[in-house]
């Protein structure tokens, strides 16, 4: 076996438990997708050409409640701005790769894949086996995505009337599960308490509005009271 | 939805050159990119943010008004599964058991 695909597979293969962790998501949001009216060929486009699984969970709420399409993006740019920093931390082990790797390697960014990659980047160096290995990871994670996005939306075919069933409720479960643990930090229960409270006293704003004042609400809560839990502001101001 | 096929193509398209365009910023243009330390903290903010500001209009307002009430088994449903993930970690389980509440909720009220 040459050690590109070697390379390959271990990528591929130390990714595991990131696919098993996301293929729930997967199907949850291929079955609310549809649920919520979003025909097929949107959610698989979604996973496909999106591929960025909390955004696509907020776009099918917020296409779901009639959002403007300004709004939808804005609220895509905030959620997915992250992948700016993984972008960031990658960059020193891409900047010998040629465009053509570099540009894929940017499209199949995601969290569990910077998770894999950059540490085994940082560990074992950036040669071009690092490069096969990343490849690896991000194909299996993009696989796997459009594997169980498709199995939800035939989930959600097969099976009409879910929202009538509370499937609506999965979408809440989800994120509830996802942001409680998160919670035992101050400054996120702060930014928590203070986003839900706009969202709610917001919520019959236009166009989802409320979630954009909501967020920067609670982004700008949790930034004051991590630095006034720092107590003097040392080391930042930049 | 209420969207057309062609307002749903635009939305799609715009999210991809959004997501894209965040992911390629540093990989392929970062010679002339740097990333702000303030921006940095705010981001770690941002899911917990988003999430909760989706999440606590559909618990308590399902409808649109405030339900306090023992009608809204969004409100237990959606405790359960919280309390579950955050003391257990287990984002499945909790959102299993988040989901047997509304369901036994619904079924008694």
């Amino acid at each position: 076996m040459s050690d590109r695909v070697s390379a390959l597979l271990a990528g591929s293969r130390d990714t595991i438990p990131m696919l098993v962790g996301a293929a729930p998501f997967g199907v949850i949001f291929g079955t609310l997708a549809i649920a919520s009216g979003i025909p097929a060929w949107a959610t698989l486009a979604l996973s496909a050409l999106v591929f960025a699984g909390s955004s696509q969970f907020v776009a099918v709420g917020l296409i779901g409640g009639g959002v403007a399409l300004p709004v939808l993006w804005l609220t895509t740019f905030v959620v997915n701005l992250r992948h700016a920093l993984y972008s960031a931390t990658l960059l020193p082990h891409a900047r010998h790769l040629p465009a053509r790797w570099r540009w894929p390697l940017a499209f199949w960014l995601t969290d569990e894949t910077f998770a894999v990659v950059e540490h085994r980047l940082r560990e074992h160096g950036d040669d071009m086996a690092g490069a096969w290995y990343w490849l690896g990871s991000s194909l299996a994670m993009y696989l796997n995505w459009l594997l169980w996005t498709t199995a939800g939306v035939l989930l959600g075919q097969s099976v009409p009337g879910l929202a009538e069933l509370g499937l609506d409720f999965a979408m809440v479960a989800t994120f509830a599960a996802i942001v409680a643990p998160q919670l035992k930090k101050r400054p996120v229960l702060i930014a928590a308490l203070l986003a839900g409270s706009v969202a709610l006293a917001a919520r019959g704003l236009p166009y989802k509005l409320g979630l954009m004042l909501a967020a920067v609400a609670g982004v700008a809560g949790g930034v004051l009271a991590e630095r006034s839990a720092a107590g003097a502001p040392q080391e930042e101001q930049a | 939805m209420n969207l057309t096929t062609q307002q749903l193509l635009l939305a799609i398209a715009g999210m991809v050159v959004v997501t894209y365009g965040i992911r390629l910023s540093f990989l392929v243009f970062g010679h002339r990119l740097a990333f702000p330390h303030w921006l940095e903290r705010s981001l770690r903010y941002v899911p917990a943010a988003v999430l909760t500001a989706l999440i606590v209009p559909m618990a308590l307002a399902p409808q649109g008004d405030i339900e306090l009430t023992l009608a809204n088994a969004y409100l237990p449903g959606t405790l359960a599964a919280g309390a579950l993930a955050f003391f257990t970690r287990r984002t499945l389980l909790a959102i299993i058991g988040g989901f047997v509440v509304y369901g036994l909720w619904r079924w008694l009220m």
